[in-house]
């Protein structure tokens, strides 16, 4: 029950999608508030040297992060109706559409392509929160659906990284009716026997959490990323209490069991290289599989903030 | 009836009047019968009037109506020998949604639905018809069983939304409904789904996955609750009445969208005002949905249903 489309932080947005940046540019972090050289911050998969806050990405720059190289093809995605209901609150549906379409220079929330991780070739789905809030309407809803159909053309395993307010009020309940489309595109990959994995970003929440996003063979979440359903303010005003620390947080749907393995940036593609050759039983590639910048140290003793922290005890043999 | 909704007050007040008469009038007093006649065919066209323009605000009021007939009064007239189950075997019994299986007219079923409460006791246990993940996960329980012993299921639909708490959030809400829709979608029995007062959301889509969905006339499917969308997109309360009417989320709405497949007339003056009747012409349009459907092979009814969920939504336009 959280519809939150509007909330996307200017200063953050603009952080993330500036095109050109001077030399000398310093970025304030979202989170601690210091400053950081902003090719640091690239380098650094922009997430905060000093305080670890993973910031949100577009799109655009997920995939750059996730495959191979930076190498990938996008495909074109089908055309949604525009503005079904004519749907008007305190600004008409159809200007927030082309203003978030002029600002992103993407059609809507959500980006497809194929290419490699870790030499495995993968469709995969990132939503883009930046784009009204990642609200699901009828063109992310097409999208999931265009990227299960290319999966399994491809006989590719479909990898999907939600980042979303939920579902797209402006189109009333032809948002609604993207949870069970979604739902059906999934149900295709899984038919086909391909691994469909999630990769829960910041923040998911709503009608994405409760279709396909919860539907993965593996749920894989980022450190810090929000996830739930109902938006905490909602739940406050439910219950009249305050909320645990650290709630809807990825550590605490992996402590409640709803998220398999919480990895910083930095180990993501690795995470998922690793499960995906385990799952197709591939060989490991082992260039691909070095974590970058650190050493491999033996298991439990690597350094905790480029140690995928998997769902399992410590002293679990294996783990 | 108990229960006036604001834009009933005229009709209120003439049927306060014709009760007043009645008390007055003894046997054969031709004055008064005249005249309850006369207030009687008022009251009608009134009635007539106001609900056959219903704002959809005023039909999110009617759908809300505490005297409308919910999922207990839909069972108790449809259903025979009515074998309710329980819990969702990991945690607890949600009494927000209920089902189990019985006779429908001769067919043997399971029902699911919400249930929102008759009185504030019933309410309360039933905690407003807004179930927690234990009871999206006894609806799938139930639609198991009905794929495993090739039984059709009925889902009734009324609810405001998932219940939002911290529990729900940690026992995994979206990871529920998800995996209630996908249930839904993917059973290879017929699943016939109705609208009969709220379908809020993703609480009400989670069992909603149907073959073929009907709304009541005067119900309303939304993807949020009219207050909800004022607050977010109008930052106000006051918005409501707009907001209501942005969501399109009428029946008619529904059907026009091409989201839901039939749209089932209520008695005159909404279901809260003859629950006999309308609950009969609910359970005769169930009757010949399930006589078309069952005859259907299994696989081919659930690849239909997908092919439908995935194709809507594709033909509207503005
Ligand atoms: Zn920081």
């Amino acid at each position: 029950m959280n519809w939150l489309t509007n909330f996307v932080r200017p200063k953050l947005r603009a952080l993330v999608n500036r095109k050109s940046v001077p030399e000398n540019l310093w970025d304030k972090c979202p989170n601690c508030s210091q400053l950081i050289f902003h090719r640091e911050l690239e380098t650094n998969l922009y997430v905060c040297p000093h305080c670890n806050h993973h910031m949100r990405l577009s799109a655009e720059k997920r995939l750059k992060l996730l495959f191979d190289g930076g190498d990938y093809h996008r495909i074109e995605l089908p055309k949604a109706p525009a503005d079904p209901l004519r749907f008007r609150d305190q600004k008409r549906y159809a200007d927030r559409l082309r203003d978030a379409r002029a600002r992103s220079k993407e059609d809507d929330a959500i980006a497809v392509a194929h290419g490699t991780v870790g030499g495995i070739p993968v469709v995969v789905a990132a939503l883009d929160f930046g784009f009204m809030g990642g609200s699901m309407g009828m063109a992310v809803g097409s999208g999931i659906v265009a990227a299960a159909r290319l999966a399994v053309t491809q006989l590719a395993p479909l990898i999907v990284i939600p980042a979303s307010g939920g579902a797209r009020m402006q189109e009333g309940a032809l948002s609604l009716m993207q949870m069970p489309r979604t739902v059906v595109a999934v149900q295709e990959v899984k038919e086909a026997g391909l691994p469909y994995i999630v990769v829960l970003a910041d923040p998911t929440t709503g009608g994405v959490t409760a279709s396909f996003a919860m539907l993965g063979d593996l749920h894989i979440a980022e450190t810090g990323a929000m996830i739930g359903f109902a938006g905490a303010r909602v739940i406050e005003q439910t219950v009249r209490e305050t909320l645990p620390e650290g709630f809807q947080r990825a550590e605490y749907l992996l402590e409640h069991g709803m998220v398999d393995i919480v990895v910083t940036r930095r180990a993501l593609r690795d995470t998922l290289a690793r499960v995906l050759s385990l799952l197709l039983r591939r060989e490991p590639t082992p260039d691909l599989l070095e974590p970058p910048r650190t050493e491999r140290l033996p298991a439990g003793r690597r350094p905790p903030e480029d140690n995928a922290h998997v769902a399992l005890p410590d002293d679990t043999p294996g783990a | 009836m108990k229960n006036f909704l604001d834009f009933e007050k005229p009709i209120a007040e003439l049927e306060g009047k014709i009760e007043e008469l009645r008390h007055l009038s003894g046997e054969g007093d031709f004055n008064i019968a005249d005249e309850v006649s006369k207030l009687q065919d008022k009251t009608e066209k009134l009635l007539r009037q106001t609900y056959q323009k219903l704002t959809p605000w005023q039909k999110v009021q009617v759908a809300r109506h505490p005297d409308r007939p919910h999922f207990n009064d839909y069972v108790a007239a449809l259903i025979e020998d009515f074998t309710p189950v329980a819990g969702d075997r990991c945690f607890a019994d949600d009494k927000a949604i209920l089902g189990g299986m019985g006779r429908f007219r001769g067919y043997s079923c399971v029902i699911i639905g919400q249930e929102k409460g008759a009185d504030t006791g019933e309410r309360v246990a039933h905690n407003f018809g807004m179930a927690r993940p234990e009871g999206y996960r006894k609806a799938r329980r139930l639609m198991e069983l009905a794929d495993r012993f090739s039984l059709p299921v009925i889902s009734l639909v009324d609810t405001p939304g998932a219940y939002p708490g911290v529990g729900a959030e940690e026992r995994g809400q979206a990871e529920a409904i998800a995996r209630c829709i996908d249930t839904g979608l993917g059973i290879r029995v017929p699943l016939l789904s109705v609208i009969i007062g709220e379908g809020g959301s993703g609480g009400a889509i989670a069992i909603a996955t149907g073959d073929v969905v009907m709304m009541l006339e005067h119900s309303i499917y939304s993807v949020i609750s009219p207050e909800g969308c004022a607050s977010i997109l109008w930052r106000s309360a006051e918005q409501t009445q707009v907001a209501a009417e942005a969501l399109r989320l009428t029946a008619q709405d529904l059907l026009g969208l091409g989201l839901i497949d039939r749209v089932l007339p209520e008695p005159l003056g909404g279901a809260h005002r003859d629950p006999v009747e309308t609950i009969g012409r609910l359970g005769d349009a169930l009757e010949s949905e399930l006589k078309r459907l069952i005859v259907q092979d299994g696989g081919l009814l659930r690849r239909r249903r997908r092919d439908k969920f995935l194709e809507m939504g594709k033909q509207v336009t503005p």
